[in-house]
């Protein structure tokens, strides 16, 4: 009694504006919900002064409510679709509008700054609604939405006076003009990174050219396919400063002033530390970059169709480099050439050139992983596409990086085994989760039984997300997933013979998550309902295009089954595929 | 083109309901995507079910039946070859810009030559409230497309899809009554922006042409003045 009065006490000797004042140095949300959980007077404290919100599941709560709690937010991240939406698993129409929150917070915060989504919908008249509301707003950072054209765009250039940043990473614009870059004002200077990477047309080129001249903060430019690369060394020349460069379609006919140009662009960059796009390219070019590569330190060639051996005379003078994504034609000696070179290497991802193929195309296999591993002794973040591995070159890369932290491996061809002993991959797995103790994302593939299942339950202790497509055998392997991993916050499952028997075991351990995504499992349409019933803090969706679930037996398996934790309660936006499993029973349709 | 060595022969080019024998994949991450018919021939002998057919329930539980068995098949028999939804997982975004290739002036490079591009268009149907987006390259005939779409719109069906029988292009009033009536037909914009109906061109020239799929009726198909004197022209086309 005596100690809680003391902190009590203490607690209520510092003035609020000196916790205000030690809380602003705070700024994770993670951290934030700590402090929040103190005491009263300190969730009281923190809430007033959290200037950023981050919302992982938009249905997780409604704006009102964060509204309610946090009444001065500056900043605000929104992620709406589930992960697999962006492989065309998610019908369209599901979901994730953005609007309900744009139209509460115009009214609710007009000091926004910021705001962040990430599979979203977004529309024009929403578009237009922010910049219309937010007179201070700054950030606009749209990845993978869709839902709007360009004469969004046009709105928030000609309104937002302060905006620095303008990012479309990945979005599906639908490209009506071009000339909504025109509606920056002239007086406008105070860009700081443009991404359009994602636009389908050409934009007005002049206007791009005189707005990143007028900008002298310019940092970031991405530019799209369209843009043509004899107009590169102008647009530099107006932009020596750029520290993050995404170049257009890497191709022109071969003139040499064109290529001397550029190249003595690219020389007066001298803050250049990352390139992306090249797209097309045209080799011959490539030497244009090289005063840049010792600098780099980021490096994205995953859309240059270039060969192993012009792929590694570039990435050979890239020594600084941190991460490399690439297509599979730099090859396992190209990757040989990456652990010999690039001693600071944090994240490599190696896309497939020709995914759907029968036969490899590529000399790349597990060796070029097992290079890299061997070599660099920062990596600790693979995306790595191949057709084949063994369970041996995953042991050796468990071994090597211990530090390993987001571990996705996709081999091409579902269920395949090791190919020197034919066994499944579960050791090879297995070492991986048990020696990288901080492993926070894994992606599987490969043939894999229950036992790999059980390995992940034992040592996966710090796994946050975890992908599974056409791996185990039963309901065990679920049931080892969902009662061993401590930290998962996220299960994606496609095609493996999952049924009910686990996911009614471990139903509480869904309160725990923020969503498990289940499709072409064995999940009944009965323990779906089970589930939505006893779990009223979980929304349970069904999605089934065959048409409403309960004209089929409850033991028919439903197709998609999407389930997340909730304070907002069932949404009302839903398609007409998708049903949410209800506290009270039965539909009554 | 030259012609697959078969004289144009009325029954081929009628345009037949169901898949004989029934099943057939369909829709997305089917298996079963083989048809007996498909063996080398081309163009408008493909059956082309203009109508969609709401599937009774005993065809779907057949179909669901079998894509569980599908699932719990030996693991260490890969599945069939046709490709399956989503799988690998390259992301929509790259697929699209993998794809579109610029003309590459100079060099010859190897490019990706077997990237077998997605053409992912939106669907729409009139009176339905959502779009949906399909990824052509899924399918391998009109009739899979049309199965898929049917799955596609069922939830929303109103039972006007009838029960008239198939559509015989050959007959030019019965296409005609066809257009005229309430039943729903698939059109199609192509890439020059005019509006057609599904089924008149050989199935990759539709995927390559084809920029957005509208569900409508067909009374409304002829005040959008599709020319059907073509589309009977064409059927004579020799290949």
């Amino acid at each position: 009694m005596q100690q809680q009065q003391k902190v009590a006490a203490l607690s209520y000797s510092f003035p609020e504006e000196v916790l205000e004042h030690v809380f602003s140095f705070i700024d994770s949300t993670k951290d934030r919900g700590s402090i929040s959980l103190v005491c009263k007077s300190w969730y009281e404290i923190e809430r007033w002064c959290r200037r950023r919100v981050f919302v992982g599941n938009c249905y997780a709560i409604t704006p009102a409510m964060v509204i309610k709690r946090f009444p001065k937010v500056r900043s605000i991240t929104l992620k709406g679709k589930p992960h697999f939406a962006d492989f065309n698993l998610v019908p369209e129409g599901w979901g994730g509008y953005v609007c309900p929150w744009i139209k509460a917070m115009a009214v609710a915060f007009p000091c926004l700054e910021e705001i962040k989504l990430k599979r979203m919908v977004i529309s024009d008249d929403c578009l237009d609604l922010i910049a219309k509301s937010f007179k201070n707003f700054k950030v606009l950072v749209l990845i993978s939405c869709e839902g709007f054209t360009t004469d969004g765009l046009a709105s928030i250039a000609a309104n937002c006076r302060n905006l620095r940043e303008l990012d479309l990473r990945e979005s599906e614009v639908e490209d009506i003009c071009g000339h909504w870059l025109s509606h920056f004002p002239d007086s406008y200077t105070s860009l700081v990174s443009l991404n359009i990477s994602c636009l389908a047309n050409e934009v007005n080129f002049p206007a791009l050219e005189r707005l990143v001249s007028r900008c002298p903060n310019m940092h970031t430019l991405r530019l799209n396919r369209a843009a043509p690369l004899d107009k590169l060394a102008n647009l530099l020349r107006g932009a020596p400063q750029l520290v993050e460069l995404g170049t257009g379609a890497y191709t022109s006919e071969m003139r040499p002033e064109v290529f001397t140009n550029l190249a003595a662009a690219f020389s007066g960059c001298k803050q250049m530390k990352g390139l992306s796009g090249f797209w097309d390219v045209l080799p011959s070019y490539l030497p244009a970059v090289y005063p840049v590569c010792s600098r780099l330190t980021s490096l994205n060639l995953s859309y240059a169709t270039i060969q192993s051996p012009d792929l590694i005379k570039l990435v050979g003078q890239c020594q600084s480099l941190q991460r490399l994504w690439v297509l599979d034609y730099i090859e396992d000696a190209g990757l040989d050439m990456l652990a010999a070179s690039c001693k600071d290497l944090r994240e490599l991802r190696v896309f497939p050139s020709d995914p759907f193929g029968l036969e490899a195309n590529v000399a790349l296999t597990e060796q070029g992983l097992v290079s890299v591993s061997e070599g660099c002794p920062k990596l600790h973040s693979v995306l790595y596409f191949c057709r084949q591995m063994t369970n041996a070159a995953l042991n050796t890369i468990a071994r090597n990086r211990p530090n390993m932290t987001r571990f996705r491996l996709c081999i091409i061809e579902p269920r395949t085994p090791d190919y020197l002993t034919l066994q499944s991959l579960d050791s090879g797995f297995g070492a991986i989760v048990e020696h990288c103790k901080d492993l926070q994302r894994l992606s599987l593939s490969g043939l894999l039984t229950d036992r790999v299942f059980e390995h992940i339950g034992t040592y996966a202790k710090k796994l946050e997300m975890l992908s599974v497509a056409f791996a185990g055998d039963s309901d065990l392997g679920l049931h080892h997933v969902l009662s061993g991993c401590d930290n998962l916050r996220k299960l994606e499952i496609r095609d493996c013979p999952f049924g009910d028997k686990a996911l009614l075991a471990n139903a509480a351990k869904l309160e725990t998550m923020r969503s498990l995504w289940m499709s072409s499992c064995s999940v009944s349409y009965g323990a779906c309902k089970l589930l939505g019933q006893k779990l009223p803090r979980l929304n349970v969706e069904v999605i089934d295009e065959r048409g409403p679930p309960n004209l089929r037996p409850d033991s028919n398996p439903v197709e998609k089954l999407y389930i997340y934790r909730t304070i907002s309660g069932p949404r009302l936006d839903m398609p007409g595929y998708v049903w949410t499993m209800e506290d009270d029973s039965a539909y009554l349709e | 083109m030259a012609t697959m060595g078969h004289g144009l022969n009325l029954k081929e080019t009628e345009l037949c309901l169901g898949l004989p024998g029934g099943g057939g994949g369909g829709g997305g991450g089917g298996s079963e995507v083989e048809t007996p018919r498909a063996s080398g021939k081309r163009g408008f002998s493909e059956t082309v079910d203009l109508k969609l057919n709401l599937q009774t329930k005993e065809d779907l539980n057949e179909k669901s039946a079998s894509k569980e068995k599908t699932l719990l098949k030996d693991p260490a028999k890969p599945p069939a070859k046709a490709q399956v939804v989503g799988w690998p997982p390259v992301r929509s975004y790259r697929k699209n810009m993998m794809a579109q290739k610029v003309n590459n002036t100079e060099d010859t490079e190897k490019t990706t030559s077997n990237t077998t591009a997605a053409a992912f268009v939106k669907v729409s149907m009139d009176g339905a409230p959502y779009l949906r987006k399909v990824d052509l390259t899924m399918y391998k005939t009109y009739k899979d497309l049309s199965d898929a779409l049917a799955k596609m719109f069922s939830s929303f069906t109103t039972g006007n899809y009838g029960a008239q029988g198939m559509i015989d292009f050959m007959n030019e009033s019965k296409l005609m009554d066809l257009l005229n009536s309430s039943e729903y037909v698939p059109t199609y914009e192509d890439k020059d922006g005019d509006w057609m109906l599904v089924g008149d061109v050989p199935w990759e020239m539709f995927v390559g042409s084809c920029k957005r799929l509208r569900i409508m009726k067909g009374s409304e198909a002829i005040g959008l003045g599709m020319h059907l004197s073509i589309y009977l022209a064409s059927i004579f086309w020799n290949y």
